[in-house]
């Protein structure tokens, strides 16, 4: 890896500084050595296993026999496949853009507070954020059992009935959604106060002195200058949220279902259920190009409105 | 509104233009809206958690009574005891330490010296590995599961300490580009010097740009230390034998042994989510510098 860029890198430090410090250079590869050597074995090797491993017929342990790009044709013909890329981009849907526009509207809230007061209703909305995806299950699921949960007396009230809501299948992805972004937001708001507080005060005064009112305040000032912070909290949101496996897992009983199946769970059903390790791999590596495509897409999209 | 207070305002907007008092009116009205909204959502946000406990306190039999009884009537740590002392739970715990605290000694021990070595060292290759740290916040972790887990069964490491540490030392590629954009706004007279007292690179790193930097590391170890407790899928791939569960998975994955008991379910939620609640609460200001870090905001 380091030899092929030698010829490229020597002349520009000949050029530098006349000379070339071998001694920096040991230095240099003893301190970049642990990095390396973990990166390569456990990043390098298994992304281009991965990609190897989907041109094959093959177990999850064991050898498998080529089969170029069969695994491929397979996928676009798996009914289960589609399934579970229509489920995780519904889902992307539903959690992304609302956890952005919430995070916005609940930072500018939290902004307008001072000293004390903020820090605690800062840690009310951030507090779930740092909690395990195992205890947000456990919380949640209490929330709306189906017979004893606080959620079905709202619910009762509704519909007349109870109801198990992660039984529902038109309820769930919703559902699970909406405590995702319970879970989420706080990053959000986060990210969005710092971006509030880079924005001069002097600039909200000089706008009110000229009569410009909140809306307008918001929307000349506000939000073209939170724009970077917003696309920001987009592209991470969306590349987490296409990784959805966790929540999905749990409130689906195990993914018992395939109604509710996501990307990274066809993976795991594939290779560890199944013992369809090139398969698995073959739907890992497509999970990998639906989130570059879409990430470069959106921060290209995002970037030149802001632009504009 | 106090009588006095009222009297009081009224003095205050008297002297004022009318424009200003227009503003002044504008603000407590819209103001005194968003804030109590902002307080309102800030309770709906909290109240799920604070749910959460209280039922733990109550007697199981209370727990299912119909009605919402904000307090328990009957306080009892009975589904505490019971899971402390009923369920492995306590070798759980154990598990999720040692994992998660050799995780954040060896993300922050490479990303330290990777970070150092980019930033003050001149050395064939560098510009490439600089590239290939920035191209790998491109691949998803989750795709990796597969091959990852033939590698860790490779060298026979599924069910071990180390199946479940080594995956994840790939999780945090942000970590060094931090280090080395701290150690670059190390001032270069401090390294000039020093390497004319004739300090190597490596006393160079330990006495000068190390503890120069160690909010950032605390910073990073308490962010790398939560999340790889929380980590979820890894462990619950890696380990297939109950006594190997980390507490996330153990929780989840093993419920039969005592049915369906709310207040218990929730009390070993509660014992799972503890740890990294009260670092965030001791540490409120390290976790968000770090948040904000790790999402590319210096400050």
């Amino acid at each position: 890896m380091a030899s092929t860029t030698d010829t490229t890198a020597a002349p520009e430090i000949r050029l530098n500084k006349h000379r070339i410090d071998y001694s920096e250079w040991l230095a240099a590869g003893i301190f970049v050595l642990p990095f390396v050597a973990i990166y390569a074995v456990l990043f390098i090797y298994p992304t281009v296993q991965m990609i190897l491993l989907s041109l094959q017929d093959a177990p999850l342990i064991g050898a498998g026999k080529w089969n170029g790009i069969d695994n491929y044709i397979r996928l676009f013909k798996d009914r289960l496949f589609s399934v579970a890329v229509w489920n995780t981009v519904y889902f992307v849907l539903l959690s992304v853009i609302p956890s952005t526009i919430l995070g916005l509207l609940i930072a500018l809230g939290v902004n307008r507070l001072k000293g004390w007061a903020q820090s605690v209703i800062l840690a009310c909305f951030f507090l779930p954020n740092i909690l395990p995806v195992s205890v947000v299950y456990r919380v949640w699921n209490w929330m709306f059992d189906s017979q004893f949960g606080i959620l079905q007396y709202p619910i009762h009230f509704f519909v007349g009935a109870n109801v198990p809501v992660f039984r529902t299948l038109p309820l769930f992805m919703p559902t699970v959604a909406f405590i995702t972004i319970w879970w989420g937001i706080g990053f959000n708001v986060l990210l969005f106060i710092a971006g509030l507080r880079n924005i001069s005060p002097d600039i909200y005064e000089s706008a009110s002195l000229d009569g410009a009112t909140r809306w307008q305040q918001f929307t000349r000032i506000t939000w073209p200058l939170i724009w970077p912070v917003t696309v920001l909290v987009l592209t991470i949101q969306l590349i987490l949220q296409f990784k959805i496996f966790d929540q999905i897992y749990l409130f689906g009983n195990g993914g018992r279902s395939d109604a509710t199946m996501g990307l990274v769970q066809l993976i795991y059903r594939d290779a560890f259920q199944k013992n369809q390790g090139g398969y698995g791999a073959t739907v890992a590596f497509a999970l990998f190009a639906i989130i570059v495509i879409f990430s470069v897409l959106q921060y290209q999209l995002l970037r030149a409105r802001g632009e504009k | 509104m106090t009588a006095a207070a009222e009297a009081s305002a009224g003095t205050i907007a008297a002297e004022m233009t009318p424009r200003q008092r227009r503003v002044i009116k504008t603000i407590d009205v819209a103001g005194l809206i968003i804030t109590i909204a902002t307080v309102l959502g800030a309770i709906f946000w909290a109240f799920p958690l604070y749910w959460a406990v209280v039922t733990t306190l109550k007697p199981e039999n209370e727990v299912i009574q119909p009605g919402i009884q904000l307090w328990p009537e009957h306080f009892t740590l009975d589904a505490y005891v019971h899971v402390l002392f009923g369920t492995r739970i306590g070798q759980w715990y154990v598990n999720s330490l040692f994992t998660a605290t050799s995780v954040t000694v060896g993300v922050v021990a490479i990303s330290a010296l990777a970070g150092y070595a980019i930033s003050q060292l001149k050395f064939p290759g560098r510009r490439l590995l600089w590239w290939i740290i920035l191209a790998s916040f491109m691949i998803p972790v989750p795709a990796l599961i597969v091959n990852h887990f033939v590698l860790m069964s490779q060298f026979h490491l599924i069910n071990t300490y180390l199946g479940i540490i080594l995956p994840q030392l790939v999780y945090g590629p942000v970590t060094v580009i931090i280090y080395k954009q701290f150690f670059d706004s190390v001032p270069k007279e401090f390294r000039e010097a020093a390497k004319i007292d004739g300090a190597n690179e490596f006393q160079l790193f330990f006495r000068l740009y190390l503890p120069m930097n160690w909010g950032i590391t605390t910073a990073l170890a308490i962010i790398t230390f939560i999340g790889a407790w929380n980590q979820f899928l890894w462990p619950f791939l890696a380990a297939t034998e109950e006594p190997m569960f980390n507490i996330t998975v153990g929780i989840t994955q093993v419920t039969d042994a005592f049915g369906v008991k709310y207040a218990r379910d929730l009390g070993s939620a509660i014992l799972a989510g503890l740890p990294v609640a009260v670092v965030y609460l001791i540490f409120q200001r390290r976790v968000t510098q770090a948040i904000m870090l790790t999402a590319g905001i210096k400050g």
